[in-house]
């Protein structure tokens, strides 16, 4: 599998990153060379494995729906970049 | 009063020898004097520091003290700490002053330690030389010429245990990165079983295999870290129920009858002649303890890189979304639209081997190659996994070096990311089975020390922390400091 930087632009566009286009090539080799060490599980029979998430095969655990958090909007928005009124502010979205 | 252990210092601020105020001033000044050498911290907070002695002075004089009353201890800086910046390494959270404390920072407040600083390390955890941090790179104390790298990625904690720029500290370890440093810095490093130590406002790299560890000069503090770290949180929907033994009451017994497995796929021709030759002179300490040897066979170990570099950037691109220029983190100037605010945002705030695990991580997941990456790294991690539940049939605990080599310079590995990752051989099994692991110092190879690695069964911490501290009870190399670090 050879990453070419068309592909590099497809993928970061999927994970909003920006690449330019004098990364694209230099990532796109470092990216091929890394899905050739991963290749290597290809040739691994793993037919009726079951996948693995948790090494314990522990499933998520139910708390009753109670609530147990108070209303901490003020101190949880103190980091923001850029608040108004209570509400996070980003660029307009809707013309 | 820099080579005492956790115990002595306890004893020590309870006998009025020293106060927390002063013990703690006297790292605080070494910090000042000596870090800029070694780039170990990347926030000190002295203030804090110092009103938190005080007023363990007071609970120590009323005689209202717990063993870690006034001891000064230094977090990495992936460990939120409410009030105290905290950057993971990395530019999106160069001021970022979280609204909440981990839950182990939380345990060790509880237990009345005190939080020197942040321990520097690479962004987001992802590296094995710390050289991947926005806030420059980390210096191996033992280096003569200030030229290697202290392995990472919690490489800050290791160089600053090292140094004697702190007494203990925490680590957090993915694929290798509390035993790798602590291999490379000549200190004693555990990873506990997956589940055992909460995660909670433990800033995500990879979720199924990320684990947070004390970072320590012996076992014996190490088993007193623990104590305090470990232990089931609601906050942590991952974090196991389990006992939690006590882990320094185990110590001393005899490893008389112990079995040990040497996995054949990693004593052969590929491991180095003087790591090899370490090993053996460990192997004699060991069996002259009462241990005795076995091959064991872990037949799928070496695919565990593979899945690795699938698994744990999968699960970063997914974490790392939620850094998107809005509720916090690194926001751009003058954003376009939404689109270019998120996108500029990352770019800007990520380094280049964040965005790198990020991509592969997108890709391994996206339509179409899901089946073919990330399910069939899930599949391959169980034969891993299944490899260890038979060899653990055998035997006791299984021993390896933690490393392929000592300390390696800084930029040696070049620009290779998969040069870098190969470093990892020995120690990213255990986090894909999800088993305890505890590197310790066992030699000294052209002046750089070198560790071994005891890997456990499930929740069978308590017994590598035994092995571990019979074997330091009858060798000194977890004694030997560096030879300039005042």
């Amino acid at each position: 599998m050879s990453f070419s930087s068309d592909d590099i632009k497809n993928v970061a566009h999927l994970a909003r990153l920006h690449v330019s286009d004098e990364n694209a090539d230099k990532l796109g080799a470092d990216i091929t060379n890394i899905l050739t060490l991963v290749d290597q599980l290809q040739a691994v029979d793993t037919q009726g494995v079951e996948p693995m998430a948790h090494p314990m095969d522990a499933v998520q655990i139910l708390r009753a729906d109670d609530v147990t958090e108070t209303n901490q909007r003020d101190k949880y928005q103190a980091c923001a970049p850029e608040t108004e009124e209570g509400l996070y502010l980003v660029p307009r979205v809707i013309e | 009063m820099l080579d005492k252990s956790i115990k002595e210092l306890s004893q020590g601020l309870k006998n009025g020898d020293f106060s927390s105020v002063e013990l703690t001033q006297t790292y605080l000044d070494r910090i000042a004097k000596l870090d800029a050498r070694f780039n170990s911290y990347i926030s000190v907070s002295s203030d804090a520091a110092l009103t938190a002695a005080k007023e363990a002075d007071t609970r120590i004089a009323a005689g209202d003290a717990s063993i870690w009353t006034g001891i000064p201890y230094a977090h990495k800086d992936v460990f939120c700490t409410e009030g105290l910046r905290t950057t993971c390494g990395s530019k999106m959270l160069e001021n970022f002053v979280p609204p909440y404390s981990a839950t182990v920072t939380s345990q060790f407040d509880r237990a009345g330690a005190i939080c020197l600083g942040k321990t520097n390390m690479d962004e987001f955890a992802m590296g094995s030389s710390n050289e991947n941090s926005f806030f420059g790179k980390v210096v191996n104390p033992w280096s003569s010429s200030n030229d290697l790298v202290p392995g990472g990625s919690s490489g800050g904690s290791a160089a600053a245990v090292a140094a004697r720029l702190a007494p203990v500290a925490t680590g957090t370890d993915t694929g290798g990165s509390i035993r790798q440093p602590a291999s490379f810095c000549g200190i004693t490093g555990l990873k506990p079983t997956y589940g055992r130590v909460s995660r909670f406002g433990m800033i995500a790299y990879a979720s199924s295999l990320d684990q947070g560890g004390p970072m320590a000069r012996t076992a014996e503090d190490a088993a007193l870290m623990l104590q305090v770290m470990a232990g089931h949180d609601p906050k942590d929907s991952t974090s196991i129920k389990h006992d939690v033994p006590d882990y320094s009451a185990g110590l001393n017994n005899s490893l008389q009858g112990l079995k040990i497995g040497l996995p054949k796929e990693f004593f052969n021709e590929h491991l180095d002649s003087s790591i090899q030759a370490v090993m053996q002179t460990a192997m004699k300490e060991l069996e002259k303890l009462g241990a005795t040897f076995k091959e064991v066979s872990l037949p799928n170990i070496g695919l565990g890189i593979p899945a690795y570099y699938v698994i744990a950037p999968a699960e970063c691109s997914a974490n790392l979304s939620r850094f998107d220029g809005v509720r916090y983190g690194h926001r751009c100037e003058q954003p376009e639209d939404l689109m270019d605010l998120y996108k500029r945002s990352r770019s800007e705030g990520f380094g280049n081997e964040v965005q790198r695990r990020i991509l592969i991580g997108a890709y391994a997941l996206s339509a179409g190659y899901y089946d073919a990456y990330y399910r069939k790294a899930m599949q391959v991690r169980r034969l891993i996994k299944n490899d260890y539940v038979a060899a653990f049939e055998d035997v006791d605990v299984i021993l390896s070096p933690t490393t392929p080599s000592t300390a390696f310079g800084i930029g040696a590995k070049g620009d290779d990311p998969v040069k870098m990752y190969l470093e990892d051989i020995y120690t990213i099994t255990a986090n894909l089975a999800g088993l305890p692991g505890i590197s310790v110092p066992a030699g000294i190879i052209d002046g750089l020390p070198i560790g071994l690695q005891l890997t456990g069964n499930y929740f069978d911490e308590a017994r590598i922390l035994n092995v571990a501290h019979q074997y330091q009870s009858q060798t000194d190399w977890h004694l030997k400091a560096p030879g300039n670090i005042d």
